[in-house]
């Protein structure tokens, strides 16, 4: 138990005090705001900002629609549903680096999308959605990307809180005469609720973090906060700079969490198996 | 009468909301699934094929010239390598530290054990962005920087929670019975863990191992962040990718995809339960 537990303090609980350690003091040691200064005047920091809280914003509505019906689906009486789920979850362990490849392969210039549309006749010259001034191409090929890659882990969440909750219920609502829809709205969903919470703390806290994805689909196209913390770390090796953007991600994900934490709260009563 | 009574059944056959409902199914089907062979085939197609536009969407020339092109590629291998043995140190260290505390939480009721449970479900919503640059500095410090050793410790400690929670639900499952049988025998209890409990455990544990593996072989953050000569195969594909061409890139996107693969398959009779959110 102890060692496990020390790991943890040595490897994720003092690099959270530490980052703010190396983003707010100077090389003397001393407590300072001038690195936040330089952040604010940094060129593209209101790009990274606003592209990651688009991407968020896109993405986590989306996800979570999509896998409620995914599980809707799954619910209703499918043929072949063990077949189904099993397709559906089939990105799950696939990484966002190999994601942002894959779809590289579909959305770049020369890709399939370009050569289905083609072959369609549908549009007379390859379109370049991931050219660099392309917004709305490239944000679109992330938010895809990422949904793809993603949608499994937020639908096998969904589908295991799911189980968890007592056939009866919702045949107790059929019997009264619940069609499917209701019985979903009115017994599944509001038992879901501390499932979809989790669901949306993870996915959240991970899409705060948009990395990969980015940089395989865009380069440096669509900067968002991470690939600003990877190039001042990596490229500038200024570790201060980099720590306050991390800082700066930390502060927006705790932030999300906490708004997950208060805008979800289960009431006591509701039934809870 | 027999019609009255076989309308109903027919039109539930294929009445539109039945149609509606496989329509869809099919549909998020294709959306999984296409983008993993339209990779599969960028990835074995010949280099004519891949340039060619429009681009064929079956195979039509199939050839290993990317797949060796990659893996030929300066720095490819080695970082290949790396990534097997950080791989396989995340999953020693993982085990090694997380069953034994799993084993505390299945077995013993000692104080803060909720809290302690609550803790690692939550650990997961601490971004690695954050804790990636302290630990650089740290590193740096202490000659660990740019080492195979480094990012496995990172990457254990991503993983170790899951691997406590997940051990603790597999020791749960083998009866306290079974042991304290074994230990009235004349074992003690360490005699015991490893006579009754661990043989039972083992396909449980196997889960959580994969699991680790393939969370830091996926893993890129870390790896770049700590690495610079030393590199994981994700983080020299992305150090790669401004510079390299796309049958590179394609043949990498594939490569890095296989552990998944064999991920997906020996996990599917777990993946509904493995996930359970709560305290099962």
């Amino acid at each position: 138990m102890a060692p496990a537990v020390l790991f943890l303090l040595v490897f994720l609980g003092w690099p959270i005090l530490g980052a703010l350690g190396v983003a707010f003091q100077t090389a003397a040691g001393q407590w300072t705001l001038a690195n936040v200064q330089r952040l604010v005047h940094d060129t593209d920091f209101g790009l990274a900002v606003r592209n990651t809280l688009l991407l968020l914003v896109v993405i986590i509505p989306l996800e979570l629609a999509v896998a409620l019906a995914m599980a809707a689906l799954a619910q209703t009486r499918l043929r072949g549903r063990g077949l189904f789920l099993y397709a559906w979850s089939f990105p799950l362990a696939i990484s966002d680096l190999a994601a942002g490849l894959v779809w590289l392969a579909i959305f770049t210039q020369h890709g399939y999308l370009n050569s289905l549309l083609q072959d369609l006749r549908v549009v007379p010259h390859p379109i370049g959605f991931l050219n660099y001034d392309n917004l709305p191409g490239l944000v679109v090929a992330v938010v895809v990307a990422e949904t793809w890659r993603s949608i499994s882990l937020v639908m096998v969440v969904v589908m295991s809180g799911i189980q968890s909750i007592p056939a009866e219920l919702g045949e107790a609502a059929a019997v009264m005469g619940a069609g499917a829809w209701r019985r979903f709205r009115h017994v599944t969903l509001p038992l879901l609720k501390p499932t979809i919470q989790v669901a949306l703390i993870l996915r959240t806290t991970a899409a705060f973090q948009v990395f990969a994805v980015v940089l395989a689909l865009t380069g440096s196209g669509l900067p968002v906060l991470a690939t600003k913390t990877e190039s001042w770390a990596y490229d500038a090796r200024n570790y201060q700079m980099a720590a306050v953007y991390a800082v700066l991600l930390l502060a927006f994900s705790s932030l999300g969490t906490l708004l997950y934490l208060t805008g979800l709260r289960t009431p006591r009563q509701v039934f809870q198996r | 009468m027999n019609a009255a009574l076989g309308a109903p059944a027919r039109s539930r056959g294929a009445s539109p909301e039945r149609m509606l409902v496989y329509g869809c199914a099919v549909l998020i089907t294709l959306f999984m699934l296409a983008p993993v062979y339209l990779i599969t085939l960028a990835a074995f197609s010949s280099r004519s094929a891949i340039f060619d536009f429009p681009r064929a969407l079956v195979p039509t020339s199939l050839s290993l010239d990317s797949i060796t092109f990659f893996v030929g590629f300066h720095g490819v291998l080695p970082a290949l390598l790396r990534s097997l043995e950080v791989g396989l140190l995340t999953v020693l260290l993982s085990l090694v530290l997380g069953c034994p505390a799993g084993y505390a939480i299945a077995r013993y009721d000692f104080r803060g054990r909720d809290l302690l449970q609550l803790l690692l479900v939550n650990v997961r919503a601490v971004p690695v962005v954050i804790i990636s640059i302290p630990l650089l500095v740290t590193f740096i410090q202490w000659n660990l920087y740019d080492t195979v050793l480094s990012v496995a410790l990172v990457h254990a400690a991503i993983t170790l929670p899951f691997t406590v929670l997940l051990s603790a639900s597999v020791f749960l499952r083998v009866p306290a019975e079974l042991e304290e049988a074994a230990m009235s025998l004349g074992t003690g209890r360490l005699g015991a863990v490893a006579r009754v409990v661990l043989p039972n455990s083992v396909p449980g544990l196997a889960a959580a191992a994969l699991f680790a593996f393939v969370t830091s072989w996926n893993e890129v953050f870390v790896a770049v962040i700590l690495t610079q000569n030393n590199t994981t195969l994700p983080a020299q594909v992305v150090s790669q990718l401004s510079v390299s061409p796309l049958p590179f890139r394609f043949a990498g996107g594939f490569a890095l995809m296989v552990p998944a693969f064999v991920f997906i398959f020996f996990m599917r009779p777990y993946l509904f339960s493995a996930f359970r959110v709560g305290a099962g």
